[in-house]
This record gives structure tokens, sequence and C-alpha cells, in this order.
């Protein structure tokens, strides 16, 4: 084939869908959150549902996520998305509602509003995008940062003795009754995209069976903020984050696996 | 249908957000105003009217729930005391950054710090110079009576709506606790999803029709947008100020001294002009109803008429500030209140008008003047 015939839109595997908008994305070239981004739209679409889709975006990289999702969405203070999520999707019950959050919004500041929102059982889909560091402060140590991992606020790597272990956040609220689906993805090949885009048409089909939290963690890399190129993070990913952060369903249907 | 009930303060406020049609309330118990959200979740509004009542994790996660439901454009609210709007301080401002209406009371108890849960009027300050931060107001609504803890949920949601701006009831625990007789106000009825998507879509997300898409957010990264915003903001509080100033002028008329007082020490002090006059001494009341905007045109005016302001307030000296400021020296102005949670007495009240005012104060002020022509 050739090269003007794969560019044509009907060869075409992965495009921009148009539910994100032109303006051009903020984040780091080579890093998951585009490409997390348009898959939450490509489902939306895909769906049907733009007209009944809230969105709530984080503090952190994927603060200015309501410029590039062509969708309504209401940005929250650090680490608050679930509670805002919880009023909305309570005084819009038939909506569609989810918070978009990354590692230090969700798993550190964030903590307290996740896990009572997950315990609530609030109809609601979170999707959780985990690089182990906080991007958009410059480097520092998030939550899930692996231990031996050097960041600005742990120049020597993280200590688990005085700076505690990687909290794996996902498993923690697979254990809660309130959530109904909890899965663990990335986006870092076309194997793993195709993946990531099934569990978020789950996350979000099942908010019409009103059984509770649907949770999407996406283990990405953070190119800049872990001082390699794209492909090299992505490797270092694959070798360091996966073994802690192992792929895969941890509760379907109400069920741990 | 209107009804006449004996209520405490609380319940009064809780009924109230009810027959004002609110939305949904979140909150989280405190001392002294635990029975808003008992009442609440006893009375089952949901039932009634429709309306969601939720009892948060914390502070932080109901005033974050206020603002996820604010910008859903309803009717929402959340109440608290002292160091419980403390931790919403933060919420607080984004809603006023978002331009989002909402309804905050604070039933204010007496700190710093855990402090006591005994009724303390410690918050003007916070209530009224921003509390959060960046440059931002709120609309701040003070009762003095269990009839307006009630009145004053619709009063606070209508100018919270009109301004698209977060307004406060600024309450204290001894008119939260207190019981008194109150007339119920009709039933009011909440707008349906229909009417509110006619109303608020231009700005409210209640999900992308074939308009453009509507945000909520109190971020701009770009400097001139950011400083437009404030300038937007500044603009309804100068508006506020022009038309929705509100105050009760006590005995003003011929009034020699004057007390300025709002809440519970304007109950007390009302006791203490009615005192004063037995005694023989024309002493009138201010009260100012909104905290902000502040009656500062009427003192000023005032204080061509009176000979000494006594600021009468349960804390150690906030708002004789503002009183100061607006009299422009004009005549002495000090302040009388006591702290911990002490209640002060009508006789208190007038013992300090005459011992910091009537006696000494109009000397001190005159050997001021005098010091500082020299």
């Amino acid at each position: 084939m050739e090269v003007l015939d794969i560019i044509k839109p009907e060869h075409q595997v992965f495009c921009k869908t148009k539910l994100m908008t032109d303006t051009a994305l903020s984040y780091c070239p080579g890093c998951g959150h585009g490409t997390a981004h348009n898959l939450t739209m490509e489902v939306v679409d895909e769906l049907g549902i733009v007209e009944d889709t809230i969105g709530v975006a984080p503090v952190g990289c994927s603060v200015l996520a309501y410029d590039f999702m062509n969708i309504d969405m209401t940005q929250a203070a650090h680490g608050r998305a679930p509670a805002l999520a919880t009023a909305i999707s309570r005084l819009w019950p038939k909506k569609y509602v989810f918070t978009y959050q990354g590692d230090g919004d969700l798993a550190a500041i964030g903590t307290a509003e996740t896990i009572h929102a997950c315990n609530r059982g609030e109809n609601i889909v979170i999707i959780f995008v985990n690089n182990g560091i906080y991007g958009m402060t410059g480097g520092q140590m998030a939550p899930t940062t692996l231990p031996g991992m050097k960041t600005s606020t742990s120049p020597y790597g993280r200590e688990i003795e005085t700076m505690g272990s990687p909290l794996k956040m996902t498993e923690l609220v697979a254990n809660l009754p309130g959530t109904y689906y909890v899965t663990r993805q990335s986006v870092h090949t076309h194997k793993n995209v195709r993946k990531a885009k099934k569990a978020i048409k789950k996350a979000f089909e099942n908010i019409r069976l009103k059984k509770g939290v649907s949770f999407v963690e996406i283990v990405s890399n953070c190119n800049s903020g872990w001082k390699m190129n794209p492909l090299e993070s992505n490797q270092w990913m694959e070798e360091n984050m996966f073994p802690y952060f192992p792929l895969g369903d941890i509760k379907v249907a109400g069920k741990l696996k | 249908m209107s009804e006449l009930r004996l209520m405490k303060g609380n319940e009064a406020l809780a009924e109230g957000a009810i027959r004002a049609g609110a939305d949904a309330y979140f909150g989280y118990p405190i001392t002294p105003q635990s029975e808003v959200i008992e009442y609440l979740m006893t009375e089952r509004p949901e039932k009634r009217t429709g309306m969601i009542v939720l009892q948060a994790e914390s502070e932080i996660a109901a005033i974050n729930m206020v603002y996820g439901a604010a910008s859903t454009g309803k009717k929402v609210m959340t109440s608290s005391s002292s160091p419980g709007i403390s931790l919403k301080l933060e919420g607080i401002s984004y809603l006023a950054g978002a331009e989002l209406p909402a309804v905050i009371v604070n039933v204010v108890r007496g700190g710093p710090g855990l402090g006591t849960i005994q009724p303390s009027q410690a918050d003007y300050f916070q209530s009224v110079k921003g509390g959060g931060h960046g440059d931002y107001k709120l609309y701040v609504l003070a009762p003095a009576s269990v009839q307006e803890m009630s009145d004053f949920v619709e009063d606070a949601f209508d100018i919270a709506f009109k301004y698209r701006a977060p307004v406060l009831i600024l309450s204290d625990g001894l008119i939260g606790q207190m019981m008194e007789k109150v007339m119920l106000k009709d039933q009011k009825e909440r707008l349906t999803d229909k009417e509110i998507i006619k109303r608020y879509d231009r700005w409210a997300v209640t999900g992308k029709t074939n308009r453009k898409r509507n945000i909520i957010t109190s971020l701009d990264l770009e400097s001139e947008k950011m400083e437009a915003r404030v300038h937007r903001l500044m603009k309804k509080y100068e508006q506020m100020e022009k038309e929705d100033l509100r105050f009760e002028k006590i005995e003003c008329d011929d009034a020699e001294y004057l007390f300025v007082a709002y809440g519970s020490s304007a109950r007390i002090s009302q006791k203490a002009v009615q005192l004063a006059r037995m005694k023989g001494i024309k002493a009138g009341l201010l009260r100012p109803i909104t905290l902000f905007p502040y009656p500062k045109k009427v003192l000023f005016e005032l204080a061509n008429q009176v000979k000494g302001i006594l600021s009468v307030e349960l804390n150690a000296g906030q708002m004789v500030e503002d009183v100061r400021l607006a009299v422009e020296h004009k005549v002495p102005v000090e302040h009388f209140g006591r702290t911990g949670g002490i209640i002060h007495t009508p006789e208190e009240v007038l013992e300090a008008l005459e011992q910091k005012i009537i006696k000494n104060g109009s000397i001190r002020h005159h050997k001021a003047r005098a010091s500082s022509i020299l």
C-alpha cells in the first residue's frame, strides 16, 4: 500500500474523534493522556450519549481536559472530582457522569472523596490515569511513585522506610461494596489501546445498570517527569510499573476476580 | 400552606430550605448546627418535594458536592459551624471564582481552633473579608430571629441566582438553638428539569446539545482573561452594594448614642436601647442585615447626628473596624463584646455604652482630636 493510501480515512485504525476539539493538546509528545482522552470521547460518541454526558476535570496535567473534550464539563478543586460527580449524578440521575483524574489528584489529596464515592456506590465512571508522578507541577513524588524511583522530591529514590509504599488505589476500591467494575489498563501499544477502549466502553455502559462505580485505571507514562524519551518510558513502564500495577480486570459485575 | 410553628432556628432554616424549593442539601454534622441535617433526614424532603439530602464524608466533600451540584443550575446549599466553614473555604472560593449560585450557612461557635460549641460572632472577618483565597466577596445575610432563619433561605437563593454567586447566611449558636414562633411560607415548587434547562442552559452543565459546550471552571491561565474575570466579580459586588443592601434602623430618629449590632447581638442591643431610654439616654440601634454589602453611608450619615457609637459583637472586636472606617472618625467608636461563648446581657451592653462612650469616649475623642490638631 502506498503512503497516500494508508492515510485515507477508511484505512486509519486510530484517529481523532469528532468529540475531541481542534485545540492543540497541552500534553508532552509521547504522553498517554491524549490517547486516554480520545478513547473516552470515542466511547461517548459511539454510545450516542453526548447530550447526556457530563465530565469532571481534575487538577493536574489534565486540568484542561475541558478544552479538548467537546462536552459539558465542570472543573473540580484538587482531588474533589468524585464529590462533584456524586452531586451531579444525584441531580441529573439519567446522565452519564464521569471523572478524569491523575494519581496525585485521586490517590493523594482526593483519597477520602474517592473512597467514599466508591463506597456509596455512586452511579459514575472514574477514569484514573496513573503515571507515578506529579506531572504538571514538575515531577514530584506521587502516592504511586515506585520504590527507589527518583523524582524532584525523592531525588535519591523513594525510600519505603520514610516515604511509604506506592498506594494501590485500584485494588483498594475493588474491595469496597460500591464498586461494580474495576480494571487496570494501559494505552502504550495498539493492542492495549483496543483493550482500554473496551474497558472504558463497558464502564460507560454500566451506568445504565445503576449498580455502582465503574473504575478504570490507565497506567501511563510520563516521559518528561521520568526524564526519558517516549519509547524508553514505555519500555520502563512495562518493566517496572506493570509488575507493581498488573494490568487486567480486578472486579467484574460486582465480583472480585 | 403557610403555617405558624414553634421551632428551633436550625429546624426553621431546614424547613425554610424545603419550602424555598431547594433541590439539594449536602452537609456534615457539627455542633451547634447538626439539627439542620437531622431535621432534613427526618423530614424526607425527597418524598415531599424531590429535594436531595446527602450526608457527606467531610465538610470538604460537602462543599465540593455543592460546587458540582451548583454547576447543574439547580438550587443547592450546605450548612456548618465555624471550624467546618474554615474547611469549606477552598470550595467557597471556587464557587465565587467559577461564578456559581449556592447558599452556605454558618451557625457560628466560638474560636479559634476547636474553640467552644457555645454561640459566638467571631467569624465576621472570615465572612466579609473573603475568608478563602483570591479576590472575592460573599453576599452575607445575618438573621436575628428564628423567623429570619427560615425566611432568609429563599432570599439567599434569589440573590445567589441573580448574581450567579455564593451567598452566606451568617447565623450563630444562639439563633440556631433557640426556639421561637415562626410563620412558615407556602411551599414553593421546585423547578422541573425542563425549566432548569430553559433558564440556565446558557451556562450550566446540562448535557451538550446543539449549543456550544458549557464549561464550569475558575481557571484562566491567560492573565488578561483572569483579570477580566476578577473585574466581572467586582462589578457584581458593586451592583450588590447599589441594589441589595439591607439594614434596619431602630429608634434612630432622635438618637444621641448609637449601637451597631447584627444577629443575636442586635436582639440584645434592641433591649439595651429600651433600658437606655428608660434611663433618659436617647439610644438607637443600627442593625446591618447584610454584612456585605455593609450600610456604610447610613452609618456615615448617622455619625453626623450621634455623639458616639458602640459596636456590640460576640467577639473580641471585628465589625468595629468597619464601623470606624464608615464614620471616618467623626465620632468616637468603641467595641463591646464577650467571647468564649458567653452572651452579654442588655444591662452589660448599656453599661458599656455609659462607660466607654458617654463617660470616657467623648472626652478621649476630643483629646485625641486636640492632640492631632496640635
